[in-house]
């Protein structure tokens, strides 16, 4: 990318569904080239978010801008820029995948010279090559998903909005579109939603983590663990009985000493200087000749920074249960 | 412009490849030519396509609700008025698309059915004039009535839903002016003026008059504002 212009540039975003707020003020910027996960338990406001970025539908408050071009004031144009995968893969079944593909590249206003080649390069891409003569109905989830990314892509976009595009797939299927997202990542600025973290992690650059309708955190995996880790981290050690657990909240820097459930008698000793404890425990457990099973240092892994993220989640649950209906409604009207 | 073909081709293409076209074709020439030929051999000795004309806006009035059904609320069912609502084109071009592939599967149609009157033809001398106005006539009344199938469709995700709404629609215009009998007062008459088959008769009798004409377009531009209206609020 030549210029430094943000991809993508939201301010102040908010949308109500009736007194139900969606979203609540979001802002947040994405530059050129970037592999952007939206994170965030079902109802979040993430589709929301994509909705209105890809100019579907109006925010209630606050502008989102595309290159540069805002989604509502500018919105034919901004819709130029953008290949937009929605949630539910809509594709015509009784069409064949090259007639599909033509179709969307006819809307999205590729010229008619270059369309055999668009959709060539789209097709080889997402590894449709071999399909194009099918009909839609017959291929497999797997490959809808491909012809939904191939439709999202065909106009060389210089955003991709893709709304869980891993749902519903099998593992070897989600690695596939993990790879093929990778590979569109390296020309184009790419944002995706999911609520698997794993996913996030292994593709994104950078992780924007939505809750009711929030941003509560952003940035990469290893930013986002760091703020949880404070408070979190420790040293889990592993005794033989449960005897000596007094002897354990004797130590300097431990905060708190947690049983865990499971294995028996072992013990998670929250502190910030996991080393310094570590070898105090080695010397406590020589000298008083107890046995140590286990000893190590614990960070949080990706589900329990997840939870921790989206931690109101319990609280939040009647309120996404809202959105969908609201979401319903809506589709229903 | 451009946009408003890509969708028509798409819909015209989807009717033909699909089974629809031709069980509309099929059911709409053997209903019409049915009737046609019994009419034909009643009153041998009228050379005319008057048979013909009076019933084809009473099929019609089922036929076009049933072309125009699936045209927007299978898209919104399938999330792909979602996606086509994304692209840079407008909610009116892709309505206005979707009403000119109805409006060319209904002007086939029609013209496979020029069979009759070029039989008729054969056994005397037809008066062409009259008929070619009845098509124009039949054209109006297609269009109108399938942009009333594509509001209705604009309004439901249901395919039943919507040619039911469609159908009741049309068949209430159709025969809104017989409620009306022998037009005397100014409410009978205005009553008479929304009626589908009077202006109908007016052009079948051979006379394409501009008002009939504006009757028909003014009900087909408002349907079409109206769907274009329902897709749009989707926004909100």
């Amino acid at each position: 990318m030549p210029t430094s212009q943000p991809s993508i540039v939201v301010e102040g975003l908010s949308k109500s569904y009736g007194d139900f707020k969606a979203l609540d003020d979001i802002t947040f910027q994405i530059q050129p080239g970037e592999i952007v996960g939206f994170l965030g338990p079902n109802g979040a406001g993430k589709t929301t978010t994509m909705k209105i970025l890809t100019c579907f539908m109006a925010a209630t408050s606050g502008s989102a801008k595309v290159m540069g071009l805002d989604v509502y004031t500018e919105s034919h144009k901004a819709r130029k820029k953008i290949g937009y995968l929605p949630e539910s893969v809509p594709l015509y079944d009784d069409m064949y995948v090259y007639d599909y593909l033509e179709y969307m590249a006819e809307l999205r206003g590729v010229p008619k010279a270059e369309r055999k080649a668009a959709i060539k390069r789209a097709a080889e891409l997402t590894g449709l090559t071999e399909m194009v003569s099918r009909e839609i109905h017959e291929l497999s989830k797997g490959y809808r998903q491909r012809v939904g990314l191939a439709q999202a892509i065909i106009h060389e976009p210089d955003v991709v909005i893709l709304d869980e595009p891993t749902s519903g797939l099998d593992p070897n299927q989600i690695l596939e579109i993990r790879d093929l997202i990778k590979k569109i990542g390296k020309e184009k600025t790419v944002i995706f939603s999911t609520h698997i973290l794993q996913e996030v992690s292994a593709v994104c650059d950078r992780i924007i983590v939505i809750n009711r309708g929030k941003i509560v955190a952003d940035g990469t995996f290893d930013e986002l663990s760091q703020m949880v880790v404070k408070g979190r981290r420790g040293v889990i050690v592993h005794l033989s009985s449960g005897e000596h657990e007094v002897g354990l909240r004797e130590f300097e820097h431990v905060d708190e000493v947690i049983a865990l459930e499971f294995p028996k008698f072992a013990y998670r000793l929250a502190t910030e200087s996991e080393d310094d404890v570590r070898r105090a425990l080695v010397k406590w457990a020589a000298e008083n000749n107890h046995d140590v099973l286990e000893l190590r240092t614990y960070k949080p892994d990706l589900e329990e920074t997840f939870r921790a993220l989206t931690g109101e989640l319990k609280e939040a649950e009647p309120a996404s249960e809202h959105e969908e209906t609201a979401g319903e409604a809506e589709v229903d009207s | 412009m451009k946009n408003i073909y890509f969708i028509w081709k798409k819909e015209v293409r989807g009717y033909f490849s699909s089974i629809v076209a031709y069980i509309v074709a099929v059911l709409f020439l053997l209903v019409t030519g049915a009737l046609f030929w019994l009419s034909f051999f009643q009153e041998i000795n009228v050379l005319s396509m008057r048979g013909f004309f009076n019933q084809a806006p009473l099929f019609l009035a089922f036929f076009a609700p049933a072309i125009t059904m699936g045209l927007i609320a299978s898209e919104k069912r399938a999330g792909t008025l979602q996606l086509l609502m994304t692209m840079p084109i407008s909610d009116f071009q892709v309505v206005v698309g979707k009403y000119l592939a109805s409006v060319t599967l209904l002007a086939v149609v029609f013209f496979v059915t020029l069979f009759y009157p070029a039989t008729l033809s054969q056994l005397g001398d037809l008066d062409w004039g009259a008929t070619m106005a009845g098509y124009v006539g039949l054209l109006l009344l297609g269009g109108t009535y399938s942009a009333i199938g594509i509001m209705a469709s604009s309004w439901t995700k249901d395919q039943v839903v919507a040619i039911l709404i469609a159908f009741s629609l049309c068949f209430f215009l159709y025969v809104i002016d017989q409620l009306a009998g022998q037009p005397t007062g100014g409410f009978a008459v205005a009553i008479q003026y929304m009626s589908s088959s009077f202006h109908f008769q007016n052009i079948a009798r051979g006379v394409v008059d501009l008002r009939d004409v504006i009757y028909y377009l003014s009900v087909t531009v408002v349907c079409l504002i109206v769907a274009q209206a329902s897709i749009a609020s989707r926004r909100w």
